[in-house]
């Protein structure tokens, strides 16, 4: 008996827990197609080559539209890159600072705690050079969208011909995965759009895939250390649970 | 008298001014609990934990927290990127909201399905009511806080109800909003009202507590114990089994923390609020979702609205709509069905709740919502009388005693 009762409720929670992603299903025809993903699972963790090239795609694809306004240089360091390098990146970026002594604002070389500049002041500007569309920010896109990572993915990689019953409006294209079909970006990769310096493929799907890698340890930097924790904790909680029903059996003993 | 029980000279020093050891003594030792007591009784010391947890983390986050329409979205993205373990503070803080919830909803099916709200504990009940209202309340103003789309569109909506109340509604929202709309006041006055629930609830849990002490714990048979055959005391015999939910519970908890964070939230609260931009669906997080179903099953606002305070009304006052005798399913086989009916149906009530209102979910919503009320207006009152219950065991012994042996 007591059995079942234990089962009713982990079931309980079981379907608490399986009833919450159909909320975040959109509509129309999305198609999303599963990368793989290195970050997958308990044991996951970021490709550091995938992040460093993701990076690269970000810096000369997408950097020009959209921004990363919660990322600042010095958090390159979990991509692998030494200070020397983040000093050396950070330099290549041109940051506001001041007011100075005479009570001027002026420009300088960004430093490694400087957040990475964005490329337009101000949604408005965003807009007015993007036929009225607003780029997203990219540092949090791969939390604040359902299936963020195989969405992501499928998003860079999901460029078609319409079919022939949807008509495509001027400065909008055809995308199989997102929400509605038609989406405002023009589509950012078509294959060998960066030189890659390690050899890894820069087909359509590599970087994708890299710049996925990319994106999702932007929206989740701390991924690899929950999990690390997680482990260690659900085994100490194991054997914790494990030595309680052990102790209380032999504590209820002389009851039963 | 008391004092002489303690070896400790300092513990019966204060013991004698302060009869805290005493007290607390009392509570482990004298306390009689029924000696049959399932799982299902684990789960108020659950709530209380997680009630304690909440409180925890949350001063942890209000320390790092900025209460400010510009600042609230990153403030948060500061906790999660900077701020040392603050991601783990937070992601606990998230999910063991979820989790309170969980848990609280298998306490109240758990009174529901032994009659533990029947004389003499109607008022142990009707406190847990109103403790689940509270939670309710603080939920909904904790959401509001990190100032991401849902937490936006979701006050918008919320508190926009109270615009059905006739004459007066218009006014309220605005007292609510402290202002035309969903803004930097509204965000100020729900922190400042997140931070002081929890403690209005801790004082109701302690009411909670003491109406329960008053009659001791229901049980399983659902009759009163008859003397000390039937009883134990509290230490070591429910705080060694409430140990092993209390590890169940981490171990789940730990389980969504590390791996799983997100997945009772929505994505959409990872978009900073827009009020220039409506989301495609606004739901409310997923513990609300059955009293939201209930509010848009009806097509008058006014009328949703109170229906869905009528539903949380109803259980104020369940111990005088059930008026049958008997207080365990135990031995009520048409209670009984009943019962897993109405878990169904506020099943279903929660997965209709995360649908959008078209279609056939309105209907099925309608549907739910009517055997909602009719199991507690209708089916309750008539299965007092009409039900033939199967007969008691004459004391709690005489069953465990018999369980016992049939397992071995």
């Amino acid at each position: 008996m007591r059995r079942v009762l234990i089962a009713a409720a982990v079931a309980c929670l079981a379907a608490v827990g399986l009833s919450t992603p159909v909320l975040a299903a959109g509509a129309g025809s999305v198609k999303l197609q599963a990368g793989e993903w290195s970050f997958a699972g308990p044991f996951g963790y970021f490709d550091k080559g995938a992040m460093q090239r993701g990076f690269q795609v970000y810096r000369e694809v997408c950097a020009g539209c959209h921004g990363m306004e919660y990322i600042a240089f010095r958090n390159l360091a979990d991509l692998g890159y030494n200070e020397a390098e983040i000093k050396a990146i950070a330099a290549e970026y041109e940051v506001m600072d001041g007011p100075d002594d005479e009570g001027e604002m002026f420009m300088r070389p960004a430093r490694p705690a400087d957040l990475m500049p964005t490329p337009y002041r101000n949604d408005n500007e965003a807009r007015a050079n993007n036929n009225g569309a607003l780029p997203p920010d990219l540092s949090l896109i791969a939390k604040a969208r359902a299936n963020g990572a195989d969405y992501l993915y499928s998003l860079i990689l999901g460029y078609d011909e319409a079919p022939a019953d949807v008509e495509v409006p001027d400065g909008m294209y055809y995308n199989s995965a997102y929400s509605g079909n038609l989406i405002a970006m023009p589509q950012p990769i078509y294959g060998d759009d960066v030189e890659y310096t390690d050899g890894a493929p820069s087909t359509p799907e590599g970087l994708a895939s890299d710049l996925t890698h990319f994106l999702m340890w932007a929206a989740e930097p701390k991924m690899e250390i929950r999990k690390r924790i997680g482990v260690a904790a659900v085994f100490f909680l194991s054997i914790f649970l494990i030595m309680s029903y052990l102790a209380k059996r032999r504590v209820w003993a002389e009851i039963h | 008298m008391a004092a002489e029980k303690f070896s400790n000279p300092v513990v019966r020093w204060v013991d004698h001014r302060l009869p805290i050891f005493s007290m607390l003594d009392h509570e482990k030792y004298d306390y009689p609990v029924p000696k049959n007591l399932n799982y299902f009784w684990n789960f108020g010391v659950l709530a209380g934990m997680a009630l304690v947890i909440m409180i925890v983390t949350g001063i942890v986050l209000a320390m790092n927290y900025t209460a400010h329409v510009d600042h609230a979205f990153s403030s948060v993205e500061r906790i999660m990127r900077d701020v040392n373990h603050g991601w783990l503070i937070r992601y606990i803080h998230m999910n063991t909201a979820s989790f309170f919830f969980i848990v609280v909803y298998i306490h109240i099916f758990r009174g529901l399905y032994y009659g533990s709200y029947k004389a003499p504990r109607e008022l142990l009940w009707m406190l847990g009511v109103v403790i689940f209202l509270l939670m309710m309340a603080t939920a909904f103003m904790g959401y509001v806080l990190p100032w991401g789309q849902m937490s936006f569109w979701g006050a918008t909506v919320i508190t926009n109800l109270f615009s059905a109340i006739p004459f007066v509604g218009e006014s309220i929202v605005t007292f609510l909003w402290g202002g035309f709309s969903v803004d930097n006041p509204t965000l100020n006055r729900f922190f400042s009202l997140h931070y002081l629930m929890p403690f209005v609830i801790a004082g109701v849990v302690v009411l909670h507590i003491i109406a329960l002490h008053r009659f001791g714990s229901n049980n399983p048979i659902g009759i009163d114990a008859k003397g000390p055959q039937d009883t134990i005391s509290f230490h070591p015999y429910y705080t060694i089994k409430d140990m092993v939910g209390v590890a169940m519970f981490l171990l789940l908890l730990a389980v969504a923390v590390f791996f799983f964070p997100n997945a009772m939230g929505h994505p959409d609260n990872y978009i900073p609020a827009n009020p220039m931009q409506t989301p495609a669906h606004i739901v409310p997080e997923w513990y609300f979702l059955p009293f939201y179903a209930i509010l848009r099953a009806v097509p008058d606002k006014l009328g949703g609205v109170l229906l869905m305070f009528a539903a949380i009304f109803v259980l104020f006052v369940l111990p005088w709509l059930d008026r049958s005798p008997v207080r365990s399913a135990r031995f009520r086989p048409m209670f009984r069905i009943f019962f897993w009916l109405l878990f169904i149906d506020c099943i279903a009530l929660g997965y209709l709740g995360g649908k959008p209102a078209e279609g056939i979910y309105v209907l099925l919503s309608r549907i739910a919502t009517g055997w909602y009320f009719l199991h507690f207006l209708v089916l309750l009152p008539m299965l007092s009388i009409f039900e033939t219950t199967k007969p008691l065991p004459k004391s709690i012994s005489e069953p465990v005693l018999a369980t016992a042996k049939g397992v071995a």
